[in-house]
């Protein structure tokens, strides 16, 4: 089966994978994590990527992110083509157009809340504009803790440090990699709430990986991939529609 | 346990090397000092073999005074004829005949200067029947008082042969001669241990060398068909007394290659001080590498510890670990050491002409010593670690996963006391009674003290330390690393502060010696020339007393003050002497002021000593001191007088007549000129020169020669000590780079995301060179304090040896500091590349 290939019609587009393969090992040992993906990503648009483990749904991400790769297809942020780009081009395009969030927080635990969040700024040198700095720490919530060390934040507010350092330099897209994963309900709800909210309040567009479905509920639109290909897509979810989606992914899985 | 153990080893190559090479480099300059030692020796005694086999035994007078400086010669007394008329009187004994042989003939080479030493004795002899261990190679022996035969050996190295002329310095000044013969010994050796000979007619050398028409340096002896050596050797000792030396040509031989290695002797001995550093500062390096390691496999130790495996079992593990990366490391350092050593023999052989180094051979003594020092202190290095992570409960350490390093009380503890126990000895050491090793494990603790210290003020310095470095956000990052984990930054830090410390104290000696030898001079010298041997041989020098006077004719020369400087021997003890031909010039020429008593003159059968040697002697005006010279009976003298310290004249001063009588050489060593007010120096200047030319032992110098010539002995032997030092420097660069890399490794998720988010690589590169650098300044900063101190008290301690000031050396500690920031950067390239290389992937997603 082919996949349709989803496009966004109304809104600029801001991110584009155009028939990405990416293949693994070699020889009789290649693997294919992605075969052939076609997506867009609109501008102002909470997208999560869903789907069961080895569908390919990180692989996706880190292409798109410039992070890894691709065998075959190309990858553009806004009208950048970036697949093919240097090392070089490519750290210029993390430092300024892309912001990350990780599962495992990932700070640094020699820097204060503060400098955390600041640290792509320092990396690039360039300074805050203050009235958005304001506006991101008030957003997360964090300003009693500016000056707390990663080791004595939970770990809620530990990835809503990390959020907040993604969002500081206003990237044009912001990549989550399973951004509730190591975190309880309560801090998960949280940290989904504040995604939400800084793609409605502050017009942030940001694409997720997850592969819990009341996570994917937060988004405004959910990609489902299987083995490498897109199989399906849902505007406005449910938990439940989206529960239903897999459900029937996994159904197809087995009858074949 | 132990498969695993060896598995988990062999997985982690990087480790595995890490940790091995401070092991290697250790065992290597351990090995390589020891190979040198023993090739050296055993090419000396080849050299020597047999160099005797033509005597059955050889009879002397010990030498009434035993040099104790390897430049010294001993003078062997002579004896007369009635001696050997003695031995050949004694059963057994079927012939003697009385041999002419002593140290001391130098030759003047073509360019008028004396030719160099080559690492063996300067013999004058008497021409004695050639047996079948020498053969003359071209030319005949000595038949008249003007004709000499020499060895192959000078012959060569003077470019010397049958028909030229040359001029000999013997205890009499220059004398020319014509060379008539050229003679090499058995097995086709043109020298024996590198010794140069000449050989006279026999009243010539009894004159010459002996100074004693008709004396002999010993007895021949050939033994009687059917005697055994033994029996005529103990009735040759019965029959002439203690006084005697009576020994075998294979004794002999061994004798003389004892006195030839001295200066080898003690350059092996240097090295494997050297050596010993090395091995001490690589302790510092294993056990932070096994902290380190230990640290990051706390998780996999503690996941062990939790399926039931016992601490035994933990630290078992670990020990076997250090065991296996000190058998392999100690095996390749003790190859690398044979390499070095056999590169390192052949280097200090070619400096002494004319030793064939022997063939490389490994002295079973280095294998057993390279793999205890390797195995055992590679072990010992990660015990400490090994029982303190053992020491963690297990599911902390999972569940945490973190290696949070508390307060280590203990610690500090253990290093104030250490540091307090160490300077305590060193001061015992340095003010007390003599206490050479005293001072070693004194510095040694000191060191061990310091370092368990360091951590406390590892933070802030290396905080401020940064703030120098900390431009723009990598700077930053680099700084905050450095003071991430203080007792791994203190550890590293440390090595890197063994050597600066070292290298600074020693410097701080020099400098300021250097700077009291420079005040002195300019101070009390009141000469404007000064005819001086070069600083290695100043002592023993000679200059022409006739040319001398000559020089008091020159217009222009005010006054000419002479010295003869010598060892004496007091009591059990040796007692630098000298001597002035002229007491009340010498006394103005050297600025002397008096202390005690009456230094004005000289009376015969009084002395006058400096203040230091008063105090050491427990000496005071009007005591009695008993001195015996190189030659004669020993004499008794009354203390009349004791003047303050100066560079320039040290110890006993004796009566000219009793110098002239007892000391090694009749002629002075030394002379002092000061010219008229208004006298053209440099015109006064070549004339002296020229007056002097056949004393070519000295040369004339001004003042400002002087104190170059003193300056450019301590700037050598500076140079060397950096040399050596090197190696334990190499040590803690490796340590820096090890700390980083592991670090490094520990980080890699962290270097994953600051990429991620937009380090670049260089941005990378530079945060880790930052914190290299700050690290290696910290380092040496510590080393400079350290050292400074050390080197201070050192100086402080050896008042009585003319350092009466205290100097820092400025710029060098300026360089030291800047080598350092180049060491960090160095250090830092391996790990910094591996570091900018990371896959961002790969390195987010590490465990």
């Amino acid at each position: 089966m082919t996949a349709t290939v989803p496009v966004a019609t109304e809104r600029r587009v801001l991110a584009r994978a155009l028939g990405v393969t990416k293949m693994y090992g070699k020889g009789e040992a290649q693997v294919a994590a992605l075969r052939g993906v076609n997506v867009d990503f609109a501008a102002g648009e909470f997208t999560a990527i869903m789907g069961p483990s080895g569908s390919g749904k990180s692989t996706l991400m880190h292409t798109l992110a410039g992070l890894d790769t691709v065998t075959d297809g190309e990858v553009f942020i806004g009208d950048t083509r970036v697949s093919d780009m240097s090392d070089k081009e490519l750290t210029v395009l993390r430092r300024t157009r892309i912001g990350f969030i990780f599962q495992q927080f990932n700070l640094l635990p020699t820097l204060t809340a503060e400098e955390n969040i600041l640290l792509p700024l320092s990396i690039a040198g360039r300074k805050p504009s203050k009235d958005w700095f304001d506006r991101v720490i008030d957003t997360v919530g964090l300003a009693q803790r500016l000056d707390h060390r990663p080791d004595q934040l939970s770990g809620g507010q530990q990835q809503r440090v990390a959020c907040a350092r993604a969002l500081v330099s206003q990237p044009e897209i912001i990549f989550a990699d399973e951004p509730t994963g190591n975190l309880d309900s309560v801090s998960g709800t949280e940290v989904l709430e504040f995604l939400k909210n800084s793609v409605r309040t502050l017009g942030q567009t940001i694409v997720m990986v997850t592969h819990d479905p009341r996570a994917a509920s937060y988004a405004d639109r959910v990609i489902f991939l299987a083995d490498g290909r897109i199989v399906g897509d849902l505007n406005e979810p449910t938990a439940d529609a989206v529960i239903d989606t897999m459900r029937s992914l996994d159904d197809r899985a087995r009858v074949a | 346990m132990l498969k695993f153990t060896l598995k988990s080893l062999l997985s982690r190559k990087l480790r595995l090397v890490l940790s091995g090479l401070a092991v290697l480099l250790a065992v290597m300059f351990v090995s390589g000092s020891m190979v040198i030692k023993d090739t050296l020796n055993r090419s000396i005694d080849a050299q020597f073999a047999g160099a005797h086999d033509d005597i059955d035994l050889h009879v002397a007078l010990k030498p009434r005074v035993k040099s104790a400086a390897s430049d010294d010669v001993s003078v062997v007394p002579p004896l007369d004829r009635a001696t050997v008329d003695r031995v050949a009187r004694v059963s057994g004994v079927a012939g003697a005949s009385g041999l002419v042989r002593a140290e001391g003939a130098r030759v003047i080479g073509k360019d008028g200067k004396v030719v160099p030493g080559t690492g063996g004795p300067r013999y004058g002899e008497s021409w004695r029947e050639r047996s079948e261990l020498t053969t003359l190679r071209s030319g005949h022996e000595p038949r008249t008082d003007a004709e000499v035969a020499i060895n192959a050996g000078l012959a060569e190295k003077a470019g010397l042969k049958v028909g030229d002329r040359v001029g000999v310095l013997t205890n009499e000044p220059k004398r020319t001669f014509v060379v008539v013969g050229v003679f090499g010994f058995s097995d086709d050796r043109d020298s024996i241990g590198g010794e140069q000979t000449v050989a006279f007619t026999e009243p010539v050398a009894q004159r010459l060398m002996l100074g004693r028409t008709g004396g002999y340096s010993g007895v021949r002896a050939t033994l009687a068909p059917g005697a055994s050596v033994a029996d005529v050797q103990s009735s040759l000792a019965r029959e002439l007394g203690p006084r005697y030396d009576v020994l075998t040509g294979k004794q002999l031989a061994e004798k003389e290659s004892d006195e030839s290695r001295g200066i080898l002797d003690m350059m092996g001995t240097l090295l494997l001080g050297f050596a010993g550093v090395s091995v001490f500062v690589g302790i510092f390096l294993i056990v932070n590498t096994f902290s380190i390691i230990i640290a990051q496999r706390m998780r996999e130790l503690a996941l062990l510890r939790a399926l039931g495996a016992s601490r035994k079992q933990m630290i078992g593990s670990v020990l076997v670990e250090s065991f296996v990366v000190g058998l392999v490391s100690s095996a390749l350092g003790l190859a690398a050491g044979i390499g070095v050593g056999a590169v390192g023999a052949d280097m200090l052989a070619s400096s002494t002409d004319g030793l064939q180094v022997a063939a490389l051979g490994v002295p079973a003594g280095a294998v057993v010593v390279s793999f205890a020092v390797g195995i055992l202190v590679t072990m010992l290095a990660a015990l400490f670690p090994a029982v303190r992570a053992s020491k963690v409960a297990p599911i902390a350490v999972i569940r945490a996963g973190a290696t949070q390093q508390g307060r280590h009380r203990k610690q500090t503890w253990a290093g104030a006391v250490l540091l307090g126990l160490g300077v305590l000895l060193l001061g015992l050491g340095l003010f007390g009674a003599d206490g050479a090793s005293m001072v070693i494990v004194g510095v040694l603790l000191a060191f061990i003290g310091v370092s368990l210290l360091t951590p406390l003020i590892s933070k802030p310095s290396v905080e401020v330390l940064g703030a120098l470095f900390a431009r723009g956000a990598p700077g930053a990052l680099g700084r905050r690393n450095s003071a991430r984990n203080p007792r791994r930054t203190a550890i590293t830090a440390s090595a890197m502060m063994i050597g600066v410390a070292l290298v600074t104290a020693i410097s701080t000696v020099a400098a300021s010696a250097e700077d009291s030898v420079t005040q002195d001079i300019n101070r009390d010298l009141k000469a404007d020339l000064v005819a001086l041997g070069d600083a290695g041989s100043a002592a023993s020098a000679t200059i022409d007393p006739a040319a001398l006077a000559r020089v008091a004719e020159v217009p222009g020369v005010r006054s000419v003050a002479a010295a003869t400087l010598d060892t004496a021997k007091s009591g059990k003890g040796s007692q630098p002497v000298a001597a002035w031909q002229d007491w009340t010039k010498a006394r103005e020429v050297l600025g002397l002021r008096t202390a005690d008593g009456t230094i004005e003159t000289l009376a015969p059968r009084t002395v006058l000593m400096n203040e230091s040697t008063a105090k050491s002697r427990d000496a005071e005006v009007g005591d009695r001191i008993t001195l015996q010279f190189q030659r004669g009976e020993a004499r008794t003298y009354r203390v009349a007088g004791v003047f303050a310290d100066s560079t320039l004249s040290n110890g006993v001063v004796v009566p000219w007549t009793d110098a002239e009588a007892g000391f090694r050489s009749k002629q002075p060593s030394q002379a002092y000129f000061q010219l008229a007010d208004g006298a053209d120096e440099s015109k006064a200047r070549a004339r002296i020169d020229a007056l002097l030319k056949d004393s070519p032992e000295v040369t004339v110098k001004t003042r400002g020669e002087v104190i170059e010539m003193f300056s450019g002995a301590f700037a050598t032997m500076l140079a060397v000590v950096q040399g050596l030092l090197g190696v334990a420097m190499l040590i803690a660069v490796l340590g820096i780079v090890n700390t980083l890399a592991l670090s490094i490794l520990e980080r890699t998720r962290e270097m994953g995301m600051l990429r991620a988010i937009g380090l670049s690589r260089g941005q990378t590169v530079r945060m880790i060179m930052t914190e290299s650098v700050v690290i290696s300044l910290f380092g040496a900063l510590l080393g400079l304090v350290v050292g400074s101190v050390l080197g201070l008290a050192v100086a402080r301690a050896m008042e009585d040896q003319g350092i009466s000031r205290l100097a820092l050396p400025w710029g060098q500690l300026l360089a030291y500091l800047i080598g350092a920031v180049v060491v960090g950067v160095i250090a830092s390239l391996a790990p910094a590349r591996r570091g900018a290389r990371l896959n961002v992937l790969a390195a987010i997603s590490h465990g």
